[in-house]
């Protein structure tokens, strides 16, 4: 199999912020180097930890987003480093970068000084509100990204403070959005010859997640309030998160097409307790639900409730894809992710090997499979894996000017 | 010299709902011609949402269709018609790429999955969007949002530990992941333009969105038998690391410190109150074990001060910090989002102006160019005769055996 990005490099310089946008053109076959500063990437001390050993190699943070890159360390900050850099870059199709605006221009590596070197060249610069603008130089972090993306305001109860996705989102949307304007840049440079300067900003990743909010208050001039396990966007307030006997369950009643779907639920509310009350008496087949009055939408959900109350996280699962009800699914865990019928039989999970760990980790996959040029998750390299590869063998340095780099501390 | 990234580059679109939208509106908005194909007998979702302006239910006037269909060209076809495959058929030959979101076995049912359609256009790159993949024993199942925020488990990780978990309100999957399969289909066009050959993408929602919870997640529990417990908007190392209610009704403001310079950057922008003074909270360990009582101090300094004046205060003294926005401070009140021009204001019959959010990358020599939404079945001429070269007479009969389909 061939994979469909193998001759181009990229050149990746970023922290936390960036680090999956790399990952994404690594696993598509880009030869990707990650630079890190002698000693290491500061991510490599985010956890968690392999055993809960706070090592910079056993970082499952940092092991997880840099998969399918070689590794090297190199202080561009030095006036050695800096000419090293710029020998990559000649030889370089993408750079990734997500240091604050302005830290580049400072070293004398803005998108003009390099494009100046590297016509070709496409630079992903991921910051948190942009290159340019009165917050450009504002710091953030996941929760004030999603703060200032709007998506904080709506998650949460009523009666606390708004509370954010409890995993970190932001530079992940951020990030794939980088990957994704990087090869709209790419298929524009193959056939103008020009590479150009991909500007993503953090903020905006975060507030294009959000797809029907902003249209409510744009025609309506009504704002959307965060309502704990229930979502209110048109007449209705609905409940969409339940609890059941041993975990939490999704489950939203949807009129128009799709309400016959609910048939299913009814059905099977019927099967286990002899009726479905006052279910039965739905039409589900032309359910208009502007036209439900709150209170009895209110009395479908009281009998919806007590019935997941008894059920368990497995049986809902097996009953919702038998019966087909398609806004029905139980909330998993890690544990119910790891042993899911369906992604084993896709071949879902990756393994690799990591010698010096003693172990192998195993990776989620390929988001897609490609017939031809398959998504291939490779491992992610020690600090300065790579060196003597990239510096002696693909720049030609000699030994005695990389020792002497070394010892400089420049790599 | 072009003008747009994409200009040239030609895509047939069946996407039904956000996902695969999502991914061709990229595309459209950076210049390639999309020709989306939709039908009255099964109306997407982006024709009969809300809201309407005042109400007026039209499938021209949903809203919902500012955030997913500009700037492509829409063509109204009944597949269900027999005739319907060889106007198919040709648009295939015409396109360079072929999104696709329908159940999976639909496209079969109709004779044009890839089998087929490879036959006719080798070098086609074609697309498939589901929920769970082609293959595997739950191909063919649909789902919406649902099953992937239920599989990504992120309730279990959201919200407060005394309270049950709290779900992302909105389809959370059809909005982080699309930027994959875009990247992925990218990829697969530069392959064709080196070796000519075209190649099929399956692409399953849920295991995209096994990445986004985010996967070290996995590996933790896989290598140390650790499940994660929601900590509200707690962290482990940063402290103090929350959401601060401030002057103003609803109103509040994320501060989030994460080195004893950004706790003292703060201190002082607080005024040096004498409890930030206390030993115990000179390091990230004493803050942590104090929280609650750290919270309540800063809380009582927020609370008097709007929210826009916090963040102005903090940043400028080098301390991450943003005002929790809702969509009115997004639309109408934040200066960096006007800079960038994130909202284009555009016209739509029925609507009249109204916003559309354009893309968080801006493209410094080829920037994406919003076009106005199309209304129903608004290019099926245009595309019939321009693109498919047909004649009156072959529109008409297609038109009469209710084929094509030509607007509201």
């Amino acid at each position: 199999m061939e994979s469909s990005l193998s001759e181009y490099q990229v050149l990746d310089l970023t922290d936390e912020k960036g680090y999956f946008c790399g990952k994404i053109l690594g696993d598509l076959g880009a030869n990707v180097i990650k630079i890190e500063r002698p000693g290491g990437d500061i991510g490599r001390m985010n956890s968690p930890f392999y055993k809960n050993d706070c090592h910079p190699e056993k970082s499952l943070f940092w092991l997880t987003f840099n998969t399918s890159k070689r590794g090297i360390t190199l202080n561009i900050e030095t006036t050695d480093g800096r000419e090293i850099f710029l020998k990559l870059l000649m030889k370089s199709d993408f750079v990734i970068e997500s240091f604050p605006p302005g830290y580049l221009n400072r070293l004398g590596l803005n998108y003009e000084e390099m494009s100046r070197i590297n016509p070709r060249l496409i630079l992903v610069s991921i910051a948190p509100f942009g290159q340019k603008g009165p917050y450009s130089n504002f710091k953030t972090s996941d929760l004030v990204s999603m703060a200032m993306g709007g998506l904080l305001f709506i998650t949460g109860y009523p009666d606390r403070p708004p509370v954010r996705i409890g995993v970190p989102q932001a530079y992940l949307l951020a990030a794939s959005h980088g990957a994704a304007g990087a090869m709209i840049a790419h298929y524009y440079r193959e056939r103008s010859g020009t590479g150009q300067q991909v500007d993503v900003s953090i903020q905006e990743a975060v507030t294009r997640a959000l797809f029907m909010e902003p249209l409510f208050w744009d025609i309506e001039k009504f704002v959307i309030h965060r309502d704990g396990h229930y979502i209110k966007r048109y007449n209705l307030r609905q409940r969409e998160l339940w609890e059941c006997k041993d975990g939490l369950v999704f489950f939203r009643i949807f009129g128009g097409a799709t309400g016959r779907r609910n048939k299913g639920l009814v059905e099977w509310i019927k099967e286990v307790g002899g009726s479905a009350g006052i279910l039965e008496s739905v039409d589900w087949d032309s359910l208009n639900l502007s036209r439900v009055s709150q209170e009895e939408y209110d009395t479908w959900e009281e009998g919806i409730e007590q019935f997941f109350k008894k059920q368990t996280v497995e049986k809902i699962k097996v009953e919702a894809l038998k019966r087909n009800i398609i806004a029905l699914f139980p909330c998993h865990t890690c544990k119910e992710i790891m042993k899911d019928e369906q992604l084993a039989q896709r071949n879902y999970w990756v393994d690799i090997e990591y010698p010096y760990l003693g172990t192998r980790i195993r990776y989620p996959g390929a988001p897609c499979k490609m017939s031809l040029t398959p998504w291939r998750v490779r491992p992610a390299p020690r600090i300065g894996e790579h060196n003597q590869e990239v510096y002696i063998h693909e720049l030609g340095m000699s030994e005695a000017e990389y020792t002497e780099l070394v010892q400089k501390g420049i790599i | 010299m072009m003008k747009t990234a994409l200009e040239g580059l030609k895509v047939l679109d069946l996407s039904w709902s956000l996902n695969g939208l999502l991914m061709t509106k990229y595309l459209a908005d950076h210049g390639a011609k999309v020709v989306w194909i939709e039908s009255r007998v099964h109306l997407d979702v982006t024709r009969t949402n809300a809201p309407f302006r005042d109400g007026k239910i039209h499938p021209d006037h949903s809203a919902l269709a500012t955030t997913a269909l500009t700037s492509r060209l829409s063509f109204g076809l009944n597949m269900t018609k027999p005739r319907a495959r060889e106007t198919i058929e040709r648009l295939i030959k015409w396109a360079d790429i072929m999104v696709e979101s329908l159940r999976p076995g639909v496209l079969k049912k109709w004779g044009i999955d890839y089998e087929q359609v490879s036959q006719w256009k080798p070098e086609l790159i074609m697309l498939s969007v589901s929920i769970y993949g082609q293959t595997g024993p739950r191909r063919g199942v649909s789902g919406w949002g649902y099953h992937t925020q239920g599989f990504q488990g992120l309730p279990y990780f959201t919200g407060w530990p005394d309270l049950p978990g709290v779900s992302v309100p909105l389809a959370f999957s059809d909005v982080s992941t699309p930027w994959l399969a875009l990247s992925a289909l990218m990829a697969a066009l530069d392959y064709r333009r080196k070796t000519g050959k075209g190649q099929y993408i399956d692409f399953s929602q849920i295991e995209a969105a096994l990445h986004f919870i985010p996967s070290y997640h996995l590996l933790d529990f896989c290598l140390n038998g650790q499940e994660s417990e929601r900590e509200g908007n707690h962290c482990d190392y940063a402290c103090p690391h929350g959401v601060y209610p401030c002057q103003g009704d609803d109103r509040w403001c994320a501060i989030t410190i994460f080195s004893d310079q950004e706790w003292e950057a703060l201190c002082r922008a607080m005024g040096d109150p004498s409890w930030t003074k206390e030993k115990k909270f000179s390091t990230l360990r004493g803050r942590k074990a104090h929280e609650e009582e750290l919270d309540a101090c800063i809380e009582a300094w927020t609370r008097k001060l709007p929210p826009e004046k916090v963040m102005l205060l903090l940043q400028t003294s080098g301390v991450p910090c943003g005002v929790v926005q809702n969509c009115a401070d997004l639309m109408d009140n934040d200066p960096q989002l006007k800079y960038r021009q994130y909202w284009w204001k555009l016209i739509r019959p029925g609507l009249g102006e109204c916003a559309h959010p354009a893309w968080p990358v801006r493209l410094s020599k080829t920037p994406c160019e919003l076009r106005p939404t199309p209304c129903f079945g608004e290019h099926t001429e245009y595309v019939c005769r321009e693109f498919l070269n047909m004649g009156e007479q072959e529109i008409n009969s297609l038109r009469k055996e209710d084929v094509l389909e030509f607007g509201y």
